[in-house]
C-alpha cells in the first residue's frame, strides 16, 4: 500500500494506493484522484523547464520546457541534452529548441519570445 | 486637464490586467509605468509551469502566462513606459517617475492602479547568529540569477523556509547540477503548495525538516557551513538535537512582503495583517480614484487570482471616471478577521456597489482539518462554508451575496472552526 497526497486541486485528498489490487485508489474525493494515484504509481511522468543559451538577446539564457509531460526517469536525461545548446536570437515562443528529447517522443520548446 | 485617465504603477501581471480590463471598458488614455527592462514582473524569472489553470484552463510557465497579457496588450492603445521608476504618487493623483528616456517628469492622472507586487522578506537572516560570509541569498535573488542571467550562485545548498519559491529553487539548483541538502521549515507545516512539496521535494529525495531552524550561520569569506536544530513548540532550539551541514550557498524563502512604500508615501491607510492598503470590495483605497491590486495588495500564490483582481480594479478605474471621480461617501460594511482568519480582502464592502455578491480572499492562521467557516454580524451567524481542509498557504475565497450583506449591521466577522470528521 503506497500514500501520497493527490495534487490535483487544493483539497489535497490523502490517497492510498494498492499495488496488490491492480492499483485501486482509495481516499479520493473524485475521480481524478484515481487516476493520479494509478499513474504516480505505475508511470510517473513531469512536464521539464529549464533554459538554454542563448546569443544575441538581451538576457544570456532562454526559457524552455517539455512540450508534454515526460517519464520522470528521464528527467536528467532531457536536461543533459540542453548542456552545450546556444540559440540564436530571436527565438519566438514555441519555436522547437530539441527534437524528440532523449528519445521519449517529446520536444523541447521556448517558453519566451526573445529579440 | 490631466495627462492620462489612467497611470498604472508597475507592469507585472497585475498592472497588465488592470490596463487591459479599464481599455476594454472604454478608457483610451492610459498608461503602464515599469521600472524594469520589460514587462511581465517577477513571472519572468518563474519559468517552472503550474500559471493559468483557473484563467486559462492549461498550464503555462511564467514567461509564458506574461507573454500572453503582454501581447493582448501590444493589441490595444495603451501606452507603455518601461525602464521607468515611479517615485512618488500624490492623493491628487500626480505621479512623479524618472525614466532613462525622459528624466525626471510629472503626470496627472484622473484615477491611479497600484501594481507594484512584492519582495522578499530577508528576516530570518538578520536574527540567525553567526558570521555574514558571501553564498546567502534569498531565493528569488537566486532565481533571477539561474534563470535570467545564467549564473548558478554554489554548488551545496541548504534552503531556510519552505516556501514555494524556495522550493521551486531547491528542484532548480538540482536539475542544475547542484546538491541541495536540506529544506528547513520552523513551522510544523510547510507554507508551500502540496504540489511543490511533492514535484521540487519529493521527487529529488531532498530532505524537509519541519520544527527545525538554522542556528548558526559559517564561513569567513565564502559560506562554509550551517547548523541545524529542531525547536519545541515555543518555536526555540532544543539544546542536544543540532546538525551540521557543510554548504557554500543558503537560500532564504521566509516570505514576501507587499512593496508598499508609494502607498504609504501618499497618506493611503494600510492594514497591518496584509502590509497592504485597506481596500474596498472594487479594490479602491481610502483614497478615492487609488486602487489597487495584486501582490501589492496581499501576497498571492496562484497568479490567476492576481489577474482576477486586477481585471476588478481595472474595471473599477473605469467606472469612477464614467461615474464622473465621485468622492467617497458611501456606507460600507467593515469585514473583521475573527478567530482563526489572518486576514480579509477586501476589507470594506459597500453594499450599494456590487451587483449581486463580493467575493472575499483570507487566510487562516495555522492548518485545519474539516470546517466550517463562519460569517457573522452582531453575535448573529449569517452565513457557513464547509471546507474539507484549509491551510495558510492556500489562501480561500468566499462569495458574500448582497443578499447577505444588506442584513449584516455596520460590520461583518470571518472566522473559521474545526467540526467533527
Ligand atoms: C518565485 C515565485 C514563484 C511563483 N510561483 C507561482 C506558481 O507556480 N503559480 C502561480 O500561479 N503563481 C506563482 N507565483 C505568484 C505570481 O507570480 C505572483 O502572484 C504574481 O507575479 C504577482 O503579480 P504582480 O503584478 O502583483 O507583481 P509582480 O509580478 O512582482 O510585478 C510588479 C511589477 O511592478 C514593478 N514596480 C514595482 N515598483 C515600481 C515602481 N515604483 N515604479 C515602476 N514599476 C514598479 C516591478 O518592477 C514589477 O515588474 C510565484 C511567485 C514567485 C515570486
Ligand atoms: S481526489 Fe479529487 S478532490 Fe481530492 S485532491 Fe484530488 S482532484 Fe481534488
Amino acid at each position: 500500500m503506497k500514500e501520497l497526497i493527490c495534487i490535483c486541486c487544493p483539497r489535497g485528498c490523502h490517497l492510498q494506493v494498492d499495488e496488490t489490487q491492480d492499483y485501486a485508489v482509495t481516499g479520493n474525493a473524485c475521480p481524478r484522484g484515481a487516476e493520479y494515484g494509478r499513474a504516480e504509481c505505475t508511470a510517473p511522468t513531469r512536464v521539464v523547464t529549464s533554459t538554454v543559451a542563448v546569443r544575441g538577446a538581451a538576457y544570456p539564457r532562454c526559457p524552455v520546457k517539455t512540450a508534454a509531460p515526460i517519464p520522470k526517469g528521464k528527467i536528467f536525461e532531457v536536461m543533459a541534452t540542453l548542456d552545450g545548446l546556444t540559440l540564436r536570437a530571436p527565438v519566438t515562443l514555441g519555436q522547437v529548441v530539441v527534437k524528440n528529447a532523449a528519445g521519449t517522443g517529446v520536444d523541447v520548446v521556448a517558453t519566451r519570445t526573445l529579440e | 486637464m490631466t495627462d492620462y485617465q489612467l497611470i498604472v504603477v508597475g507592469g507585472g501581471p497585475a498592472g497588465l490586467a488592470a490596463a487591459i480590463a479599464a481599455w476594454e471598458e472604454g478608457l483610451t488614455k492610459i498608461l503602464v509605468v515599469e521600472r524594469d527592462r520589460d514587462l511581465g514582473g517577477i513571472l519572468n524569472q518563474c519559468i517552472h509551469n503550474g500559471f493559468g489553470l483557473h484563467h486559462f484552463g492549461e498550464e503555462l510557465t511564467g514567461p509564458e502566462y506574461a507573454g500572453r497579457f503582454v501581447q493582448k496588450l501590444a493589441e490595444t492603445g495603451v501606452s507603455v513606459l518601461t525602464d521607468a521608476m515611479v517615485l512618488e504618487v500624490t492623493p491628487e493623483k500626480q505621479v512623479r517617475l524618472v525614466s532613462r528616456e525622459m528624466g525626471y517628469q510629472e503626470l496627472t492622472a484622473q484615477a491611479v492602479v497600484l501594481a507594484m507586487g512584492c519582495r522578499e522578506r530577508t528576516r530570518g537572516a538578520i536574527g540567525t547568529p553567526g558570521t555574514r560570509p558571501a553564498g546567502v541569498f534569498t531565493a528569488g535573488a537566486a532565481q533571477r540569477y539561474v534563470n535570467i542571467e545564467g549564473q548558478m550562485p554554489g554548488k551545496r545548498v541548504v534552503i531556510l523556509g519552505s516556501g514555494d519559491i524556495g522550493l521551486i529553487m531547491a528542484r532548480r539548483m538540482t536539475l542544475e547540477g547542484a546538491k541541495v541538502l536540506a529544506c528547513v521549515e520552523l513551522m510544523p507545516y510547510s507554507g508551500g503548495l502540496t504540489r511543490n512539496i511533492v514535484q521540487c521535494l519529493q521527487d529529488y529525495d531532498i530532505p524537509l525538516y519541519l520544527s527545525h531552524t538554522i542556528t548558526e550561520i559559517r564561513g569567513k569569506n565564502r559560506l562554509s557551513g550551517v547548523t541545524v536544530a529542531q525547536v519545541g513548540p515555543d518555536r526555540a532550539p532544543i539544546p542536544g538535537t543540532e546538525q551540521d551541514f557543510a554548504c557554500d550557498t543558503l537560500l532564504l524563502s521566509v516570505g514576501l512582503v507587499p512593496e508598499n512604500e508609494l502607498t504609504r508615501a501618499a497618506g493611503i491607510p494600510i492594514d497591518p495583517h496584509t502590509n497592504g492598503a485597506v481596500v474596498y470590495e472594487n479594490r479602491e483605497t481610502e483614497c478615492p480614484g487609488i486602487f489597487a491590486c495584486g501582490n501589492v495588495l496581499q501576497v498571492h500564490d496562484l497568479v490567476d487570482y492576481v489577474t482576477a483582481e486586477s481585471e476588478l480594479a481595472g474595471r473599477a478605474a473605469a467606472a469612477y471616471l464614467a461615474g464622473g471621480c465621485p468622492a467617497d461617501d458611501e456606507p460600507y460594511i467593515a469585514v473583521d478577521a475573527g478567530a482563526a482568519i489572518g486576514y480579509t480582502v477586501p476589507q470594506r464592502i459597500r453594499p450599494g456597489k456590487i451587483d449581486k455578491s463580493a467575493e472575499l480572499f483570507f487566510r487562516v492562521r495555522a492548518p485545519m482539518k474539516k470546517s466550517r467557516i463562519l460569517v457573522t454580524s452582531g453575535g448573529v451567524q449569517l452565513a457557513a462554508y464547509p471546507r474539507e481542509r484549509l491551510a495558510p498557504g492556500e489562501m480561500e475565497r468566499i462569495q458574500l451575496p448582497k443578499s447577505l450583506l444588506q442584513k449584516a449591521m455596520g460590520s461583518i466577522t470571518v472566522s473559521a472552526e474545526e467540526v467533527a470528521e
